[in-house]
């Protein structure tokens, strides 16, 4: 059931086993001694929540799409992106290749939706 | 007994903390969302509720995924909030109300809600920034009893199971043998994703059916799985579950207060309303 909505990975018991270590780490970035910690000293920080390969070389390019395929929840993400100064926005674009500007006017598209389901989608 | 008073909705990003400290609830950005909450603050004043209950769900602040609890529910006499990771201030403790806290306990227990109790818990914006939304002032009158939903690791409970939830908390209120008013609050939502390729899915025909089918047809957002309801309101959207639990807990007819919607505030289809027990 992982995969069948596009674009979407459920952080269900298999990212959740694979990505323990790294969501770990993020949740660390709760407290501001962690995040200085890791801003020092990145790799050793790393190292200490045992990062598999795979998660040490997206956190060190800044991969989101990565850190999600390596287990990440975006819960604990959002920490690091705070670290890096990012907003949602720059996570946004970052995810589906566009500039933050276009993410941000598509978002503003939306209100173009039309306002009611069709008769067949609103169910019983 | 204690009387339900209502339930309030509303989501609750974190950078609508950012935008109370820095004052920008006027700027043309933030207008159309903060500009929804005056009406239902008159209304507050006017029934002046001694506690809220409020349903939210944690992001990684109290709980990590060493402990995941489906459904927790604060019995603290304080709740404090905590630095969680990216620098909006945080804000000064909530009082509770340990007496309620139990009782709702041991009822949903009695109603084989197998409960997570927590004599200690830190609340995150979930649960600060939508209190500070409907009482703006420095000393929040309500005191408080948070009740958390899991919506960070599937399995997530259903909507018909929170529905449920929601509807035995209510139970749990009104025979809860006290003078006090109760609002029930419930945060979160609506359409976002903020992960993977869809981030930026927003649904609006889906939210304002929602935010409709809660004023006189509650049960309605209970026919979808969870998996129905990423694929309709995104990941994050889930949260509708707060929505669903809040409307349950308020027992009969409700009249509409006040409702407001806009998009987007971040990546978020911002909704709010506030409904007013008719029994």
């Amino acid at each position: 059931m992982n995969q069948t909505i596009p674009g979407t990975i459920l952080f269900d018991g298999v990212q959740a086993r694979k990505g323990y270590a790294l969501n770990k780490m993020c949740f660390s970035f709760n407290s501001a001694d962690a995040r200085d910690e890791f801003r020092r000293d990145e790799a050793a920080y790393i190292r200490k929540y045992g990062l598999n390969e795979e998660q040490a070389a997206a956190v060190r390019d800044r991969d989101v799409l990565g850190l999600l395929a390596a287990g990440g929840n975006v819960y604990y993400l959002a920490k690091f992106a705070g670290i890096l100064g990012l907003d949602v926005q720059d996570l946004g674009a970052a995810q589906t290749g566009m500039s933050k500007e276009a993410f941000k006017s598509r978002l503003i598209a939306q209100n173009k939706q039309p306002s009611t389901l069709p008769a067949a989608a609103t169910g019983g | 007994m204690a009387k339900i008073v209502g339930g309030l909705t509303t989501s609750h990003v974190p950078a609508i903390g950012s935008a109370i400290a820095k004052g920008m609830q006027q700027e043309p950005y933030w207008k159309p969302f903060f500009d929804g909450f005056p009406p239902v603050r008159a209304w507050l004043d006017d029934i002046k509720p001694d506690i809220a209950v409020v349903f939210y769900n944690d992001h990684g602040l109290n709980f990590f995924l060493d402990k995941m609890p489906t459904f927790a529910v604060g019995a603290a006499p304080e709740y404090r909030n905590a630095d969680e990771g990216w620098g909006i201030p945080t804000l000064p403790p909530f009082k509770g109300d340990p007496e309620l806290s139990w009782h709702i306990i041991n009822h949903l227990v009695d109603r084989e809600f197998d409960v997570t109790t927590c004599q200690e818990m830190l609340v995150d914006h979930a649960f600060t920034l939508p209190l500070k939304l409907f009482w703006p002032q420095d000393d929040c009158p309500v005191h408080t009893v948070p009740i958390c939903i899991n919506t960070v690791q599937f399995p997530l409970p259903s909507a018909r199971r929170c529905y449920a939830l929601g509807k035995a908390v209510g139970e749990a209120i009104a025979s809860w043998n006290s003078d006090k008013k109760v609002v029930v609050l419930g945060t979160g939502g609506l359409s976002h994703q903020l992960d993977g390729e869809r981030a930026g899915f927003i649904n609006k025909p889906f939210d304002l059916k929602f935010m409709d089918s809660l004023i006189d047809d509650p049960q309605w957002a209970t026919q979808f799985s969870i998996h129905e309801l990423v694929e309709k309101t995104g990941t994050q959207g889930v949260e509708l579950l707060m929505w669903l639990a809040t409307r349950a807990a308020v027992p009969g007819a409700v009249r509409k207060v006040h409702t407001n919607y806009h998009i987007p505030i971040s990546n978020t289809a911002a909704g709010m309303m506030a409904l007013e027990a008719q029994d």
